[in-house]
């Protein structure tokens, strides 16, 4: 691995303020549960000049509160505590199930829920630096998935330059649900719709979300909808536990009276973003 | 609580310390060069500073002094002797480096050292006071539960979890549980009967 400057923060601003500066080509990145960034950095798939280490902030972004209005999820809480969470259980079934269903036991321990929705693509010519094109790792440089092996590449929202599959679960049940997503930027915090978070290769693969290197996801907030509580998570893979979705979905539906009102279905494994 | 100081893993007479001592041979030179983690090719940022790091391991505080890009399985292996720990892919895919941190199952081949705030458990800590097997490390003798036994200090970790956590109710149960503790001799029968047999004892 190649070094990086190794430094903790005290507060959520605090890392925000470490992360700013002017553009760099290996632009600070903060360290949370590590298990996609380590990984990758291990591969030289990833380049942090430093690292921000988020840790001591599980106090201030780590936790997990429901009221009538919806449910707020903070950046930091693990996969495990909100999967095993009784309320998230009870009324957000999608989320514990979207949540439990992925990864192992070890990784779900360890991976935080803001790390989880920007966790990187499964693309082996992503993450195998020995292929030289990969426009979303070098940008310019081809995509060898186009004619490789690509059984389990994106089918929706694909380019010319990139058809590399968003790999996570979580993040299906957060779009559709309407999740809100809380931003701590250099200007300050903001929200914005879930949906809007990640974006579609197009003509920069290398950009998988509109969030900048100084911008840090806070929390998630999913309001209490009519199809909050009656809504699952069914996941199609090669096999039955660790493993990516060749094809999932999230699904909630607001049921009257025996009538379908309003269903929300968010499909994942098959496409470039959530 | 003791609290030391380690540099290095105290020399003692052992198998794995006369190996290490071969150091002066040829062969040994060479294989103690391979085996140390790859060097960087181009620094991407400034020169690694080296940190005072805090590790409590098995109820024994630590301080080590290691580069930040130090993993926490490295740091157990190499820096404070602990080499029950094993690494397999050290890529987070196959389970071999579970330990506990914080009472609960992570993969210390993808944890930094220096991330590491809670407590840490490995199979060296499992074991009595006086030596005795705890009744997971004894259900994977009497079941037979490994044959080359590379992967088994994570497994009895994660399956120690397992019971821990009443994820031990049924095989599918405990299958899905350990789904992240790989066997590439496919000991995996004999595993699940360890783990409900150890279940069962504890009442899970």
């Amino acid at each position: 691995m190649r070094p990086f400057a190794y430094r903790r923060a005290a507060s959520a601003l605090d890392a925000v303020q470490a992360a700013a500066g002017p553009p760099t080509e290996a632009p600070t990145q903060f360290l949370a549960g590590g298990t996609t960034l380590i990984d990758l950095m291990k591969l030289d798939a990833m380049r942090a000049e430093t690292l921000v280490d988020l840790n001591d902030l599980s106090r201030e972004l780590g936790g997990i509160s429901a009221g009538a209005d919806g449910l707020a999820l903070g950046a930091l809480a693990r996969m495990s505590d909100a999967a095993r969470h009784p309320i998230v259980r009870r009324d957000y079934p999608v989320i514990a199930q979207a949540l439990d269903l992925a990864a192992s036991q070890q990784l779900r321990n360890m991976a935080t829920l803001g790390g989880n929705v920007l966790q990187r693509t499964r693309c082996e010519y992503f993450r195998d630096p020995s292929w030289t094109r990969c426009n979303k790792r070098d940008p310019g440089s081809g995509c060898a998935a186009l004619e490789g092996v690509n059984r389990k590449h994106a089918v929706l929202g694909v380019g010319e330059r990139c058809i590399a599959a968003y790999p996570g679960d979580f993040a299906q049940a957060l779009a559709a649900l309407e999740a809100e997503v809380e931003i701590l930027g250099p200007g300050g915090p903001r929200a914005m719709a879930f949906e809007a978070l990640h974006v579609e290769p197009g003509a920069a693969p290398e950009a998988e979300t509109v969030l900048a290197p100084d911008d840090l996801i806070t929390g998630f907030r999913i309001p209490a909808r009519p199809w909050t509580r009656r809504s699952l998570y069914l996941k199609v893979r090669d096999r039955e536990s660790y493993e990516f979705a060749l094809a999932s979905a999230a699904v909630a539906l607001d049921l009257r009276n025996g009538t379908v009102n309003q269903v929300r279905i968010a499909l994942g494994g098959v496409a470039t973003k959530p | 609580m003791t609290r030391t100081t380690i540099e290095r893993p105290p020399a003692g007479f052992s198998r794995r310390g006369l190996l290490a001592a071969g150091g002066l041979s040829a062969a040994g030179v060479s294989f103690a060069t391979s085996a140390r983690s790859a060097p960087a090719r181009a620094p991407a940022g400034p020169p690694a500073r080296i940190l005072d790091i805090s590790l409590t391991v098995n109820g024994r505080a630590n301080v080590l002094a290691l580069d930040p890009r130090t993993s926490l399985l490295d740091a157990l292996r190499d820096h404070l002797g602990l080499t029950g720990t094993k690494k397999g892919c050290d890529h987070g895919q196959c389970g071999a480096c579970t330990v506990h941190l914080g009472g609960r199952p992570v993969l210390s081949c993808l944890t930094l050292a220096a991330a590491v705030r809670e407590p840490v458990a490995t199979i060296e800590g499992l074991a009595g006071p006086g030596g005795q097997l705890h009744p997971m490390q004894q259900a994977f003798i009497d079941e037979d539960a490994f044959q080359c036994g590379y992967c088994t200090p994570g497994q009895i970790m994660s399956a120690v979890a397992c019971v821990s956590q009443g994820r031990a109710g049924s095989d599918a149960e405990v299958r899905e549980f350990m789904s992240g503790n790989l066997c590439r001799c496919a000991a995996y029968p004999h595993i699940v009967a360890a783990i409900r047999e150890a279940g069962g004892r504890q009442g899970a």
